[in-house]
């Protein structure tokens, strides 16, 4: 490398060598605030639609009002991960967490904990197992199991500020890397450290990269997909917002292994703070000097471009994508040619998850070793998971490859709220199995995951209860599916809308016996026989959950009865006439006047005009406890079937 | 010349040899084995869309349509086996649910792709009966004069995509929307009169389905070869008769002009040959002093008209023969000199025809003052 050929980016600021990146990292360091005391308010979209931004602001204000601005910073970062109890403050230099902080709570945090350094207790949050009151993040449970290699920026630093990346250890892996390292050494530490995709098919990352490297051509391409269609799923949102410097960075490092000079992210237009923390981040190292022509004196040249995708599910399949970013409509194209080979404009292209290309920095700073030695012999690194549904703790959790079900929904995810029963978990998004409460000890990994008949995914955990009908969910991911299909190919297209119809027949009371049979056979086609992994996988929830509740869809089709209550057309209300006290709640309450009575007479209700809403049950005073919700067939109430 | 190697593969326990560059689908053609493919197209380049072709290649994990799968020196590959038969009928089964089917009203019926596959592949009759039909109720494109599209019949196989941007370069039309909804449509979905469509009706000659289906469709009992008369390219096509009359044109693969191909006027601008407002004798107006009229003679044969010029008199044309014809006009053309003429021919002449006429022009008339119509 010929670092006589000086580069134009040498303001005061600009970085044209691994040198000058540490010493603007010391002096950052040595400029930092000696009272420690910083307010970092999240600014994640979770937070920011619960208030944050107005939070900050009374911080902003509040500290203004008593001139303590040279004292306290406040500054915004990226998601914790438990945006469900945000607005999330962290009050250093205690690093004290304060959880649904409202900006009424501004003056007092300011008073009590700036000032006078004293908790403010009501802030905190409260183990509900044991009642403790947790102080910092990491006494909470929900982060106990968590190891966060991906996420260790995110809640931490200010995403729009790249000083801040470059104070905890930002661009390290890039200086590391371009003076010290062939591309060839580090495809071989990528390959070393196990590294997966993690955007859903798992792809090992380093044999993708050495394809392409390979590849003959002179342009090559790294594409970040930062699509993520998967309803639910917030991981990489929460990457792109809340560490945007990362991703850019394993983006790099993926050039320069690759020999590709250009990136493209990918991001869904319904990201617009994702979209603008990256243009930010982008923004600020092209006047570094980190993005553009010969970076740090290497002779590498790279810059990143930003494509917004309008945000179709199967514009996240590669191929699609990349139909995407050239302007035409976003179908898949069958593989092969693979994108490493022929991607975008025909070119090479490595098309790499943003979480995956976040844990690039990581595994080129620490070595592959190391990365490989966190995880399981076969699974290796960590894995965010997005854990959403019935569960005590929702949120993002990243945890060790191996971790449990049970650990994660659990210990982590606190359990399942209201004393119900856990049922089964859906891993790995629309394209995902059900995984029942037998497998909870099952170790989350490609090859455990795939076994039970479920996907990692991008990351997805749907966590039900027994109030969650089976066949319900299967019907309403098929829905998703037949949706989403680019309807190219007619298993697909046709398949999954007829898959869906027939486990809407079933919700309803119409399931014919055979039917479960058929699922199965239309099931088969439509994995067996479609072009891209969507179709090869949204039959995975129906396959999954016949394989082990087979029992529930026998008794929707046979004996009309779901035993969640969850399917209006197979249950009832009525009204236990020796325990109805003729009350008239439940009459005045009934939206559609279906109950019949009057005072000193046992109510019933009219099945006829029934809309099944429930809402007799929930007026029914506790101790008559009259009404009650059957279903089944059972003489005397509707069967349509008959 | 260019060899083209050859590879040797096996199809079914059978060796078959095929060019390199050549597809299962059509190494096995070759060998006479039937694989079904629906959206399969050897004018158009293959997308492997409807899945019908799909083969089992030994070692290779999942199945591959053979339509655009290239054969390789020593794959073993399986065409048929329960497995294979199974899939292709739970994918002709989901076809028909969503197609609107009524075969004996379809004026496809005898030549659909679709009722071929019924009759090869078949039907589980308990599966299908419990698909429900789900047949659209689009409204049928009746706006362009030559053809019809019923979007209700068609099997979203893209051909004639495929055909309008490949073969014809017009890209009038492409697949929009997606899933259930993908459906062929012109640009922002106007009617095929008002969109970029040139008619040629290319498309619907490849429409493997009645979807694309010509608005009259009689059935030739005859063909004949011949080429295009409507302009000088000289298309070869064949003309279809049932009696005496042209009730189809199709283009002739074999002729080297157009490859099968024709533009709208070849395929269906036929109607003029057999119409009663045309022309059989030269007119002539009345007031002109050169007119016969008592020379006319009405000469018929066969009790048809034989072509004789006409003459108008006194407003209205009467039939002079060609003598009469030609000698009024060399008579006229007497009148003026080189560059005081222009002539003009016409593109529905043949080359020959243009050749002659421009020969006419510069050695008898003598002057260059010549042009054709296909400039303007
Ligand atoms: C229907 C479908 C949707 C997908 N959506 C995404 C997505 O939203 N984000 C993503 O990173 N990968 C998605 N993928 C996977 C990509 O095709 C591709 O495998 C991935 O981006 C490669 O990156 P990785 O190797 O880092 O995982 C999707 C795949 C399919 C079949
Ligand atoms: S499997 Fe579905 S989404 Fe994928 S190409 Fe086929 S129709 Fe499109
Ligand atoms: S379930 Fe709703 S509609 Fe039915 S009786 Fe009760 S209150 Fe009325
Ligand atoms: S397109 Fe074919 S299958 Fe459909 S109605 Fe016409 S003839 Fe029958
Ligand atoms: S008739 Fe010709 S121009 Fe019109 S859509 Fe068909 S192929 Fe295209
Ligand atoms: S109109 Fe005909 S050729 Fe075009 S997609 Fe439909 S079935 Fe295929
Ligand atoms: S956005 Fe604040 S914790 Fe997720
Ligand atoms: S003919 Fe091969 S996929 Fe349609």
């Amino acid at each position: 490398m010929d670092k006589s050929i000086s580069i134009q980016s040498t303001e005061d600021y600009g970085i044209n060598s691994a040198e000058s990146l540490r010493l603007l990292r010391e002096s950052l360091i040595a400029g930092e605030q000696t009272t420690g005391k910083v307010v970092s308010v999240c600014c994640g979209s979770g937070c920011m639609s619960s208030g944050s931004e107005h939070v900050r602001a009374a911080f902003v204000r509040g500290i203004k009002d008593q001139e303590l601005e040279d004292e306290i910073t406040v500054k915004k970062t990226g998601c914790h991960g438990f945006c469900e109890r945000g607005p999330i403050v962290i009050v250093g230099p205690e690093k004290i967490f304060y959880q649904h902080v409202t900006k009424e709570d501004v003056p007092e945090i300011i008073s009590e904990t700036l000032i006078e350094n004293r908790v403010v207790e009501r802030l905190l949050y409260e183990d509900p197992v044991t009642g403790q009151k947790c102080f910092h993040e990491n006494d909470i449970p929900f982060y106990q199991k968590q190891r966060r290699i991906v996420l260790k920026n995110c809640g931490i630093i200010d995403p729009t500020s790249i000083e801040d990346y470059i104070k905890v250890d930002g661009f390290q892996a890039l200086a590391k890397i371009l003076s010290q390292m062939t591309p060839e050494g580090v495809i071989e530490e990528i390959k070393l450290s196990g590294l997966r995709g993690r955007g859903g098919a798992g792809f090992p990352a380093g044999i993708k990269w050495e394809t392409a490297r390979n590849a003959p051509g002179e342009e090559k391409y790294i594409i970040c997909n930062g699509d993520e269609g998967d309803p639910g799923a917030f991981m990489d949102r929460s990457v792109m917002e809340g560490d945007p410097y990362s991703v850019m960075e394993g983006m790099m490092i993926a050039g320069y292994a690759v020999g590709a000079s250009q990136g493209i992210i990918y991001v869904r237009a319904e990201y617009p703070l994702a979209v603008h923390h990256l243009s930010t981040a982008i923004a600020q190292a092209t006047d570094l000097g980190l993005l553009g022509h010969d970076i740090m004196g290497s002779g590498f040249n790279f810059e990143i471009k930003i494509v917004k995708g309008a945000g179709a599910f199967v514009c996240g399949e590669e191929t699609a994508l990349i139909a995407s970013i050239e302007g035409r409509s976003g179908r898949p194209k069958p593989k092969p040619p693979f994108p490493a080979i022929q991607g975008l404009w025909g070119k090479p292209t490595v098309i790499n998850n943003v979480e995956t290309l976040a844990n690039v920095s990581r595994i080129a700073l620490n070595g592959g070793k190391w990365y490989s030695e966190i995880g399981t012999p076969t699974d290796k690194g960590t894995k965010i998971f997005s854990l959403v549904g019935k569960v005590q703790n929702v949120g993002l959790v990243e945890v060790e490859m191996g971790t449990t079900l049970r650990e994660i929904i659990f210990d982590i995810g606190g359990g399942i709220p209201g004393g119900k029963r856990f049922k089964a978990v859906q891993t790995g998004g629309p394209s995902g199995g059900c995984i029942p409460e037998e497998l909870l000890d099952l170790p989350v990994g490609y090859e455990s995951l795939a076994k039970a008949g479920s996907i990692i995914g991008s990351g997805g955990m749907l966590v039900m209860d027994e109030d969650t009908c089976i066949v319900n969910i299967a019907r309403y991911f098929l829905d998703f599916a037949q949706n989403e299909s680019c309807g190219q190919c007619t298993p697909c297209r046709l398949g999954t809308k007829q898959m869906f119809k027939i486990l809407r027949d079933i919700t309803r009371g119409d399931g014919k016996p055979g039917d479960i049979e058929i699922l199965l056979e239309l099931s088969d086609a439509v994995k067996q026989a479609s072009i891209c992994g969507l179709g090869m996988t949204v039959p995975n929830p129906v396959i999954s959950t016949i394989r082990y509740f087979r029992k529930e869809y026998e008794e929707h089709i046979l004996e009309r009865r779901c035993r969640a209550l969850v399917c209006r057309s197979l249950i009832f209300y009525r009204i236990k006439p020796y325990r109805c006290k003729a009350c008239m709640k439940c009459l005045e309450a009934c939206p559609v006047g279906a109950i019949i009575g009057a005072k000193w007479q046992v109510h019933e209700i009219d099945q006829s005009k029934c809309i099944k809403c429930g809402t007799c049950m929930k007026v029914c005073p506790k101790r008559f406890n009259a009404v009650e919700c059957v279903t089944g067939r059972i003489e005397g109430l509707g069967d349509k079937s008959e | 010349m260019i060899r083209v190697s050859s590879v040797s593969l096996n199809i079914n326990g059978i060796t078959v040899r095929a060019d390199e560059g050549a597809t299962i689908l059509t190494a096995a053609q070759d060998a006479g084995i039937y694989i079904p493919t629906l959206c399969y197209c050897p004018d158009v380049s293959s997308i492997g869309v409807c899945r019908l072709c799909l083969v089992r290649i030994k070692g290779q994990r999942r199945l591959e349509p053979a339509c655009r799968t290239p054969v390789e020196e020593g794959i073993v590959v399986v065409t048929d086996d329960p497995e294979i038969e199974r899939l292709r009928r739970v994918i002709l089964e989901l076809i028909l649910s969503d197609h609107d089917f009524n075969c004996l009203l379809c004026p496809k019926s005898g030549q659909c792709r679709l009722q071929e596959l019924v009759n090869r592949i078949g039907l589980n009759e308990h599966r299908f009966n419990r698909l429900e039909h789900v047949a659209k109720d689009l409204p049928i494109d009746t706006s362009n004069p030559f053809f019809d599209f019923n979007p209700n019949k068609c099997v979203q196989c893209t051909i004639c995509v495929r055909t309008c941007h490949e073969i014809v370069g017009n890209d009038a039309i492409d697949m929009a929307y997606r899933s259930y909804d993908l459906r062929v449509s012109t640009f922002a979905n106007k009617l095929l009169k008002d969109s970029a469509c040139v008619s040629c009706g290319e498309c619907m000659e490849r429409c493997p389905v009645g979807a694309l289906v010509p608005k009259k469709t009689e059935y030739p009992t005859r063909e004949v070869k011949t080429t295009c008369s409507y302009c000088g390219v000289g298309c070869g096509l064949y003309l279809g008769v049932r009696g005496n009359t042209i009730v189809k044109a199709r283009g002739d693969d074999e002729s080297p002009v157009n490859k099968g191909n024709l533009c709208v006027r070849g395929r269906f601008g036929y109607n003029f040959v057999n119409s009663p407002d045309r022309l059989s004798l030269p007119l002539m107006r009345a007031y002109d002093e050169y007119a016969q009229p008592s020379s006319v003679v009405k000469v018929t044969e066969e009790g048809r008209p034989v072509t004789l010029p006409l003459v108008k008199r006194e407003g209205k044309f009467v039939e002079i023969n060609w003598d009469q014809a030609i000698k009024y006009v060399a008579s006229s053309l007497a009148h003026y000199k080189g560059d005081e003429i222009a002539a003009i021919s016409s593109a529905r002449c043949t080359n020959e025809e243009n050749y002659l006429f421009q020969k006419f022009t510069r050695a008898v008339l003598k002057t260059n003052n010549i042009d054709h119509c296909a400039r303007l």
